[in-house]
């Protein structure tokens, strides 16, 4: 399968996502410009980090209406793979590709800080790897957080089984302790209805190696390599044995 | 509109004496037009020439092995990293600006500091800050607090660089006058290292990033004198920070010099245009000639004065190479930024301005640029009466308290020693993965990609000790960088420092600084680390004090591998725990005498090199034989506080402790003993079975070595005989003082 | 009685608006090129207690000044309805 990540002016997560797969998982992967509205044939699109045109106006509002986005948003309701990873989920939001809208954290602050999240649904090329229920921790590190949706929005997604991803304690209980930013039901990433667009706040690619503190990440990463099969219906590279080695 | 006529009033209001006003007569041999008036007034400021304070930087160590370029080369320090890669790092002050607009005035520190770095070609990896303000229970204090916090978070967090460790310190010296110093450190390709030097004649000059317009006019002015009244009205003044163009800035910036497009390339921090076009001058042993009404601009009808002081951000000058012009230009269009040709580089040594076909600035570009003919002083030195009657303070004549663990929850609890996570949990520690150890320990560490080695950094400074013992208190602020660098597993490199005082035309003043000077110069060449660069920043007073006399050391370090890196966290149940280096009855100058018996007085903790050097050495050794498995430099707080915090370990993991302190102090006091700052310790833990080896290595290396008891799983936190108090407990009282102090604050008016 | 209040904030003529400056290149490259200058600000609407709609507006330049804007790098304009 074949990944890119895009750019955008102020993107500043987008080398990290591309690190993630080429220096850690030795997995080929490029870079796709806003400007461009070309995919490239990638069969996974990455929305990375970062402060997409400042993030003025509204987080997202402006980076959604660049060429790419145009062919992203076609790409994703043809099935195509697209992974919003904070900033990128903020532009998934603004772009309607899901539901629901990002508000300042309830602190209104910037939070940055290690967090858990359990997933609640694996019926995504994403979380396919994972265990349901496992447990992941990985910094999160944003303004605008707090995802917000009505009641209704929420109990579709919820009865869906689209709420993928929840802040959690330790023990899995999803209470207000364990919320950073005030998200509605502790929500941290939903799918859309085909499970071919997750939109999460967290970043796993800051978790993808013991140095940094965690490499529970990686198992989005290798879930969404394996799930390449699928998604594209051609043979995956194979993948090489992630090393638990402490620098790459 | 006609310029101003010159009068004395004017040159007083540009900050120039009446003798550096006829110099400026003898350099052009007739009277300065209003615009070379600014020139100069801002070349000459304090914040560009370093006028008063150059004479003695002189005498640090500037020179090493390790040494890429000289300090005041280049914009920030070179320090040669090995496998074809360079570390270039600095640190500024934003004090004043931060002292009227808290949010703009810190956010501007940081960009400012990042474009030092990005100009050399280097991709910034990491940044620490140190704050320093007033007594937090002070309204106006907390509203400064809030302000520069969200100013550093916003302004890093956008531009996309990790902020890995720093220090927020509270002392009423602080109070109208707050420090804010910003470090910054890239990694650079050694042969990709930008020069900022036009050194081609005909090549032409542009302009990249943001538009002019009249922010921070005179803000290098503004910088070097005091705080008064008068500053509120001043506001204007400050500049206002755009990270968003910055990243973009950066990007461009880095794409043009991996082309190598540019012959040379600063940027535009203080006094704008002017300081870029002489400085690069100056360097190249050229002249630059540019034409102001070619300069994009925000507002209509800027004159030639406005447009050459401006201190808009997000700019760079940059020395194209001839036929590059195109694609400079498509660089910068591909980053939305702006570009445009101003002028060109020439052989006249001058520094020539004209605005529409009308002469504005013709001046020597060396009479301009530090290291050519600024004027240089050595002001003159007395000896504050203050420091003897403080120095004959005797702590050892207070009372011992009677609840040894009820002092230390107060200390735990004071704004010093309180756990600051209120504050960088609003800073991005994690991005650019590559932030192995972040804010809060000894060091930050980042780790270097495609090697095995990683970076250490640590931001330190001590105004209290400097206040009561300036030279001791500079030698003792390098001593514990440099030790706090060892216990994550560094070999200390070199250091830049930001240097914050007073008036120096007061002569106790001036004595401060120049004391200070002299003891990091004791320091830096005891510890091999050389001064690669800084900042300095004056006239730090408000109208009823000065700040305490504060360098702030800003330290790298080397790991050689990964396995190395070391933290200050316990890791097992029952491991062994022991203090490296001696203690003595010392208590002056202490948080604790400040905390419980409300004192800022004694003699500042002894420092002795040899010793310091040993024990640095002993713990390095014992890291890299695997003997030992946390290191935690022994200093703010003293002994008691310095285990407790071994006791947090990552994830909110508590451990307790089971340590004897009734057997091998000797007739100290239980105070010196738990609380005094002592110097030249640190505290580590092992395997039990490592500990005969480990006694046995610090006997032959003449290093005391004592051992204190065991890490535990339970609750305690025992220091017997003195302390036994729930570990929990400590926590809480440590973990929530600071935010349920900086939660009064109310909303804040930044952006 | 009972009056409502529009407090309307923007950055001072001169001060750089990097939000609006932003948004002016989105506009353009979103094809509306007749978009010279974009600036930001805030509205608030308050509603407040007072005698009368004088008093009103003394009432909220005082906030404005106090609290809403940030008169460093902000101006702002007071409208009330009652």
């Amino acid at each position: 399968m074949r990944v890119g990540v895009v750019t955008f002016p102020g993107s500043n997560c987008d080398y990290d996502a591309y690190a993630a797969f080429r220096h850690v998982l030795d997995y080929p992967v490029e870079f796709l410009w806003h400007g461009d509205a070309d995919l490239h044939n990638v069969d996974c699109v990455i929305l990375p980090g970062g402060f997409a045109f400042g993030d003025y106006l509204r987080a997202g509002a402006i980076a959604r209406f660049s060429p790419v986005m145009r062919s992203v948003i076609a790409f994703a309701e043809t099935g195509g793979l697209v992974w919003g990873i904070c900033n990128g989920f903020q532009v998934l939001l603004e772009a309607g590709l899901l539901p629901g809208a990002m508000r300042r954290n309830a602190s209104m602050r910037f939070a940055c800080q290690w967090v858990r999240i359990k997933v609640e649904s694996t019926q995504t090329p994403f979380l396919l790897g994972c265990r349901k229920g496992q447990i992941l921790r990985m910094p999160i590190a944003h303004a605008e957080g707090n995802y917000f949706a009505d009641e209704d929005v929420l109990d579709e997604l919820e009865d869906s089984g689209r709420v993928v991803l929840r802040y959690v304690r330790a023990d899995g209980t999803p209470d207000p302790r364990a919320n950073p930013n005030g998200s509605r039901r502790n929500i941290a990433g939903i799918i859309n209805a085909q499970g071919n667009v997750l939109g999460m706040m967290p970043h796993p690619e800051r978790a993808v190696e013991r140095i940094l503190g965690s490499d529970d990440g990686l198992a989005m990463f290798h879930s969404l390599v394996g799930a390449g099969v699928v998604a594209s219906g051609v043979p995956t590279q194979t993948v090489k044995p992630v090393e638990r080695r402490a620098q790459v | 509109m006609s310029d101003p006529t010159i009068t004395p009033a004017l040159i007083a209001d540009h900050g120039l004496s009446v003798e550096e006003f006829d110099k400026i007569k003898s350099i052009l041999g007739r009277e300065p037009t209003y615009a070379e008036l600014g020139v100069f007034s801002v070349m000459w400021s304090e914040h560009c020439s370093y006028k008063n304070s150059i004479v003695l930087l002189k005498t640090l160590p500037r020179e090493g092995s390790c040494m890429l370029a000289k300090a005041g080369e280049e914009n920030a320090g070179v320090v040669d990293w090995g496998n074809g890669l360079a570390v270039v790092f600095k640190i500024e002050s934003h004090n004043h600006p931060s002292a009227v607009e808290p949010y703009q005035g810190a956010a501007t520190g940081v960009g400012g500091i990042l474009r030092d770095i990005f100009t050399m070609g280097a991709r910034p990896i990491a940044v620490l800050d140190s704050l320093r303000f007033g007594d937090p229970n002070n309204p106006r204090v907390r509203y400064l607090v809030d302000g520069v916090v969200r100013g550093v978070g916003d302004y890093g967090n956008c531009f996309g660089v990790p902020n890995i460790g720093g220090e927020t310190i509270f002392e009423e010296a602080y109070t109208g006058n707050p420090l804010v110093n910003a470090m910054a450190i890239g990694i650079v390709r050694t042969d990709k290292i930008a020069k900022a030097a036009a050194s081609l004649t005909g090549a032409p000059v542009m302009i990249i990033g943001s538009k002019t317009g009249r922010d921070g006019i005179h803000g290098a002015t503004f910088a070097s004198e005091e705080l008064s009244e008068k500053s509120e009205g001043r506001r204007p003044q400050v500049q206002i920070g755009d990270p968003f163009t910055e990243k973009l800035l950066l990007e461009a910036t880095l794409e043009m010099i991996d082309a190598d497009l540019l012959v040379g390339i600063q940027d535009m921090g203080a006094a704008g245009i002017t300081c870029s076009c002489s400085e690069t001058a100056f360097r190249g042993g050229k002249g630059i000639h540019i034409d102001t009404a070619r300069v994009p601009v925000r507002e209509l009808g800027m004159t030639p004065y406005e447009i050459l002081l401006s201190e808009s951000q997000e700019r760079m000058l940059a020395i194209v190479r001839p036929g590059c012009q195109g694609d400079v230009e498509r660089i910068c269009q591909k980053w939305q930024l702006e570009a445009a040709p101003i002028g060109v580089v020439t052989d006249s040594g001058r520094f020539t301005v004209d605005h529409d076909g009308k002469r504005q600035v013709d001046i020597p570009a060396d009479s301009l640029a530090l290291g050519g003919r600024v004027p240089q002083y050595k002001r003159a030195e007395r000896r504050p009466e203050y420091l003897d009657q403080l120095a004959a303070f005797d702590p050892l004549t207070l009372p011992v308290p009677n609840d040894c663990g009820e002092a230390l929850k107060r200390l735990l609890a004071s704004p010093n020693l309180a756990d600051k996570t209120w504050v960088y949990r609003q800073y991005d520690q994690s991005v650019r993965t590559g932030t192995a150890v972040g804010p809060g320990m000894d060091a930050g560490v980042v780790r270097i990609r495609k090697t095995n080695t990683a970076l250490a950094a640590v931001i330190d400074g001590n105004g209290r000790y400097c206040y009561l013992n300036p030279r001791r208190g500079a030698q003792v602020a390098v001593a514990e960088a440099a030790r706090n660098l060892v216990c994550v597993g560094a070999r200390p490199l070199a250091v830049t420092n930001c240097l914050n005082f007073g008036n120096p035309h007061k002569p106790e003043m001036y004595y401060q600084f120049a004391e200070c000077v002299r003891g990091m110069g004791d320091a830096c060449r005891a510890f091999g680390t050389p001064v690669t660069g800084g900042n300095v920043s004056f006239y730090n007073e408000d109208p009823s004090r000065a700040v305490f006399p504060t360098p702030t050391i800003g330290m790298i370090g080397k790991i050689e591998d990964l396995a190395l890196i070391t933290t200050a966290d316990f890791k097992e149940a029952g491991d062994g725990v022991a203090l490296v280096g001696a203690t003595k009855n010392e208590l002056g100058g202490s948080e604790y005498l400040k905390v419980i018996h409300n004192a800022v007085a004694g003699s500042v903790p002894a420092l002795e090199f040899e010793a310091e050097l040993r024990v640095q050495r002993f713990v390095a050794n014992a890291i890299r034989s695997g003997w030992i498995r946390s290191a935690h430099d022994c200093s703010d707080g003293g002994l008691a506080v310095t285990l407790f915090e071994s006791c947090l370990g990552p994830d909110d993991r508590l451990w307790g402790l089971d340590a004897d302190l009734s057997s091998g102090n000797g007739n100290l006091r239980p105070d010196a003993l738990l609380f005094g700052e002592i110097q030249s310790r640190i505290v580590i833990s092992f395997e039990l079975d490592a500990r005969e080896r480990l006694q046995a290595a610090a006997a032959s290396d003449g290093v005391p070595f004592w051992f204190l008891g065991r890490v535990a799983s339970h609750d305690r936190f025992r220091l017997h005989p003195y302390i036994d108090e729930s570990i929990g407990g400590l926590r809480a009282a440590h973990l929530n003082a600071f935010p349920a102090l900086m939660d009064e604050v109310k909303a804040a008016t930044a952006a | 009685m009972m009056v409502t209040g529009t407090v309307t904030v923007r950055l001072k003529p001169g001060v750089l608006d990097p939000q609006g400056q932003a948004i002016r290149r989105a506009l353009e490259q979103m094809g509306f090129e007749s978009v010279h200058n974009v600036r930001t600000g805030r509205t608030f609407e308050i509603q407040l207690d007072a005698p009368d709609p004088a008093s009103a507006h003394g009432r909220l330049t005082e906030m404005s000044q106090k609290l809403l804007a940030n008169p460093v790098v902000e101006t702002f304009s007071v409208e009330v309805k009652s």
